[in-house]
């Protein structure tokens, strides 16, 4: 190859490793912001900001679901397996949200570890698949799906 | 091979050979995507949990895949440009990042159709949607600034550094629902291991991948040969070639 190129050869790549280092640092010193949500288990632990909204994300506890009976609140658990966090929320809830499904909850902290949010989120995951199929894998035994349950809710 | 090549920088010789793969290109771009949209819109069964919401799958993932793999088509041009001074590498690059932008405009507006129902909101700052609307002003970027200068070659240097500089987060959006947090949810389609899609969603998914990718080369091919129209429109060699 012409020294020349070689050289405009070096300096491109050179440029694009230096660039990919910097977003690299970058991305690494804001990971904590990059996070959309807390896992359950960071908030027992404490790691979770009491004085701004923060979201909490993870699987929706089996039988946790209490609806009120005046109003639209809802009380749901949310858990990583690891730590589970007791939320509230008054609004209307997506047609995905249920019993093991994900979600991700926006809101505020209270001093007693539990969670009021002000806006629910579903989170889908990444498994698709025909209701036949679905109802077959459910006739196997909850424990065959790689995530929670399929929501006839 | 290098034979090949060199004949891709000549203008005359690339007129001729795109001209000819459009020919037997667009039928068949065509026909794929009438039955991969056939077969996913119609034939592949619902989804268990979202019902007929997810069908939109067809469009997104298929355009949003696209999108990333043509960036990566727009900065090896670059790189091309910015060592070798080949015209031909500009023109590509110029071609290729209009059609970017329209695939990547795709996936951000074919998600929030589909996140409003599914997740209950629109728009979400998740890692994943973020960094795929940085893609989307790359895109722009490179086409605002080839329009910045005067000068074409100072042009396509420009364009060349800063489509290098973007390639660094073509692998941040593709792992950024694996490093982070994030509402998006991680792939379905996996390289190894079990794949967590249904092989009768699957496959009219992966034919509408390949069709698109068909989609891209056919539109960057005919984009190319338009300005290579407008550009050698005195050229004998252009007068001799459309008679």
């Amino acid at each position: 190859m012409h020294p020349i190129r070689k050289q405009r050869l070096t300096i491109a790549l050179l440029v694009v490793l230096l660039s990919s280092a910097a977003v690299g640092l970058v991305g690494y010193a804001l990971r904590g912001n990059i996070n959309l949500f807390y896992p359950p288990a960071d908030i027992v632990a404490g790691k979770a900001p009491m004085d701004r909204p923060i979201r909490v994300g993870g699987m929706v506890v089996e039988g946790s679901i209490v609806r009120s009976g005046q109003d639209l609140t809802t009380h749901f658990d949310v858990t990583d397996y690891d730590g589970t966090v007791r939320v509230s929320y008054t609004g209307i809830l997506p047609d995905l949200f249920a019993e093991g499904e994900g979600v991700v909850a926006s809101g505020r902290l209270s001093a007693d570890g539990s969670f009021s949010a002000t806006e629910v989120l579903a989170k889908h995951d990444e498994n698709y698949m025909p209701p036949e199929v679905a109802e077959a894998l459910e006739g196997k035994g909850p424990d065959n799906r790689p995530y929670g349950k399929g929501g006839k809710s | 091979m290098w034979a090949f090549i060199h004949k891709m920088g000549s203008p005359p010789w690339f007129f001729r050979f795109a001209t000819a793969v459009i020919r037997w290109l667009l039928p068949i771009v065509l026909l794929a995507l009438l039955a991969g949209s056939l077969w996913g819109l119609l034939y592949a069964p619902p989804d268990f949990r979202q019902g007929n919401s997810y069908r939109i799958i067809f469009i997104h993932v298929p355009s949003a895949v696209v999108a990333l793999a043509g960036y990566y088509v727009m900065a090896s041009a670059g790189l091309v440009s910015l060592v070798w001074k080949i015209k031909m590498a500009d023109t590509a690059m110029r071609a290729v990042a209009p059609i970017g932008a329209a695939l990547t405009f795709v996936a951000l507006v074919t998600g929030a159709i589909w996140g409003k129902p599914t997740w209950g909101a629109w728009w979400v700052w998740d890692a994943r949607i973020t960094s795929m609307l940085i893609l989307f002003f790359l895109y722009l970027g490179v086409m605002a600034l080839f329009e910045a200068y005067d000068n074409k070659a100072a042009a396509a240097k420009a364009c060349a550094v800063l489509s290098l500089v973007g390639t660094v987060n073509i692998p941040i959006i593709y792992k950024s629902v694996d490093w982070w947090y994030s509402l998006h949810q991680p792939a379905s389609i996996k390289f190894s291991g079990e794949t967590a899609i249904d092989a009768s969603m699957l496959y009219p998914l992966l034919l509408m991948i390949a069709a698109f990718y068909g989609l891209f080369a056919l539109l960057v091919l005919l984009n190319m040969r338009s300005e290579l129209l407008a550009t050698h429109r005195q050229s004998a060699w252009l007068r001799t070639e459309l008679g």
